[in-house]
């Protein structure tokens, strides 16, 4: 099996089954799913809180604070899982960086972004088979996911920070936030917009994890669970 | 030998025991210890008396105004001796040429050793037409007061941010004044109005440590801005109870509930309402329920509604004036799930129909 170096597109059979994705990544993965689902849900009501009004002296209630602690802590969870990721990124195999740098300066990449972008608009029939993340895939995953994911870990714990008086604890770390977009109000509209961002994201991740696995040649969702990428059919 | 403040209180009559209070109250708002209210006592007793040059640009005067009414008799006091003397527009007794002769002696006498307080943004537009006095410009008269000046304090969120005037569509390119001064290290006491016991207190700590208080990375005091209204907010068990106001007159309201559902900026606003309050204590908006405005905040004019939680992020010929962030994220998610939903459907249109091609062709053979 032959590879194309920089897109990781299949350019001769026979088609080999690939470790692809680590256990460090896999892991992240699921975590980054399992936090991503109370964080959108806490997130949101954050924004637009349900009022328990009748609910007697607010001494014996707790329950924004109970939202906002679960938010707190997948919040944690999700960043340090991030991290995590970005240290895997240089440690992990070849395609543990590919999300985070996409080799926009090599001719073949883009060769590659725009046969699956011409697969998609139905103008090219067959798909190309891909070792790892498709260029277009890497771009999306790259705007999207690893950018939209940044802002919203940043600008969360600049609001996470905003508890403490400037220049103490975590306002030290990220107090800069503040400064850079203003006022802190900018900062939380920007957190909120990323929310969506990343939802946005999820929708078309979703939806094209489970169209390459129907009607793609390779394994996509099994993938993330056992690393192989395996292919359908042997020839090319 | 120059007048100290305290020979100037004594003077109007302020008892001893009076002054040792202010002292100690100044002390306690800047966070400081006992000793610290010896030091201000010290000062105040020995120092001779900092010539403050009250200046005004573009502003309502609401500053001036929230400061002769604080209603603590002492600060009132001391506020009035810090700046009446000198030239303040609004409270001295000269007038027309009098008043720039007094500007002009304290800034030949005191050169460099007054402080410069400023009520008000400047105009740019025009080369500054927009607010003149005597035939000279706001930002003329500001650059050549600031020459000499020790300090410069920004009074309220039109010196410091620009405040209504520098709202959108800002037609006199009104700006803060750190803008015109870039030279001279100002301190910004924002608010609309700033609370009168922080305007006191700064020049209390300029005139018993020689130096501007510790500011934060945007300027302002330390002592005063580096928290927000939410945090220290007596109404902030029922932000955690989860128990909000909906409506201005609905049951939560008359119990007092958080105001954060009606568009309280307080958990956005950094300023010390929450602590010192206002009117000597006794009150401040969210006291009086009516959510905070975000007053002593940048931009506070343009950020939407005073009444809604999430501000207006589109330009109103998009989507309206209520296009806030869930508007815009949710219509964003259902236009990616159509164009999902479609992208799926034509591909099961395609996949069947080069499906049964390959039937057909398979059949011919």
């Amino acid at each position: 099996m032959k590879i194309e170096k920089y897109s990781g597109r299949v350019t001769e059979g026979p088609l080999e089954n690939v470790y692809v994705y680590e256990a460090p990544v896999r892991l992240w993965h699921w975590i980054t799913v399992l936090m991503m689902i109370p964080l959108a849900v806490t997130g949101y009501l954050i924004g637009d809180p349900p009022s328990v009004t009748g609910a007697g002296e607010a001494t014996f209630n707790y329950t924004f604070a109970w939202v906002r602690i679960i938010h707190f802590s997948c919040a944690m969870i999700f960043a340090v899982a991030f991290l995590m990721r970005v240290y895997w990124a240089i440690v992990g195999n070849h395609y543990a960086h590919s999300l985070f740098l996409p080799p926009v300066w090599r001719l073949a990449w883009w060769k590659g972004l725009f046969r699956q972008l011409a697969y998609y608009l139905f103008i090219k029939k067959e798909p190309d088979s891909w070792i790892g993340h498709n260029p277009l895939a890497q771009a999306g995953m790259f705007m999207m996911f690893v950018l939209g994911a940044v802002t919203i870990i940043v600008t969360g714990f600049a609001l996470y920070a905003q508890q403490w008086a400037s220049g103490q604890s975590w306002m030290l770390l990220f107090g800069w936030v503040h400064c850079l977009f203003g006022e802190s109000q900018a900062v939380r509209t920007v957190h909120h917009l990323a929310m969506y961002y990343l939802l946005v994201f999820v929708i078309l991740h979703i939806y094209m994890a489970f169209r390459e696995d129907i009607m793609g040649k390779e394994t996509v969702i099994s993938t993330m669970v056992n690393g192989i990428r395996a292919f359908k059919t042997k020839d090319h | 030998m120059t007048e100290t403040y305290y020979d100037l209180l004594r003077r109007q009559g302020i008892s001893r025991r009076s002054f040792l209070q202010f002292c100690s109250l100044t002390a306690a708002s800047l966070g400081l210890s006992q000793v610290g209210a010896q030091e201000i006592a010290h000062a105040m007793q020995t120092k001779p008396r900092l010539p403050v040059i009250w200046l005004h640009g573009m502003e309502c005067t609401c500053c001036s105004e929230a400061f002769i009414r604080s209603s603590h008799p002492l600060v009132k006091d001391v506020v009035l001796s810090m700046i009446s003397l000198d030239y303040s527009n609004t409270l001295m007794a000269a007038a027309a040429d009098q008043a720039e002769e007094q500007l002009e002696s304290i800034i030949r006498d005191y050169k460099g050793k007054y402080i410069l307080a400023v009520e008000g943004s400047s105009s740019l537009a025009g080369d500054g037409i927009y607010c003149m006095s005597r035939g000279k410009t706001f930002i003329e008269k500001l650059a050549h007061v600031a020459k000499d000046a020790k300090a410069v304090i920004s009074w309220g969120s039109c010196a410091s941010w620009g405040c209504v005037q520098a709202a959108k569509p800002n037609p006199t390119q009104a700006v803060p004044i750190h803008k015109v001064v870039t030279n001279k290290p100002v301190i910004k006491v924002p608010g609309c109005p700033p609370i009168p016991e922080v305007m006191t207190a700064v020049i209390t700590y300029y005139l018993t440590y020689d130096s501007i208080p510790p500011l934060d990375a945007q300027g302002r005091p330390k002592m005063f801005y580096s928290q927000r209204i939410h945090d220290k907010c007596y109404r902030r068990p029922h932000f955690d109870a989860g128990q909000f106001v909906e409506k201005f007159d609905d049951d939560g309201a008359r119990m007092g509930y958080c105001l954060y559902k009606v568009g309280c900026k307080g958990p956005t606003t950094y300023n010390a309402c929450s602590a010192i309050r206002w009117n000597d204590g006794l009150s401040f908006p969210i006291q009086s329920g009516h959510g905070c405005i975000g007053c002593s905040e940048d931009n506070f004019w343009d950020k939407g509604s005073f009444y809604k939680h999430l501000p207006t992020i589109l330009p109103p010929g998009w989507g309206g004036i209520e296009a806030t962030a869930d508007k815009v994220g949710l219509t964003a998610v259902a236009v990616t799930g159509a164009a999902v939903a479609a992208h799926a459907a034509l591909s099961a249109i395609k996949q069947t129909s080069s499906k049964s091609r390959n039937d057909k062709l398979a059949a011919k053979e």
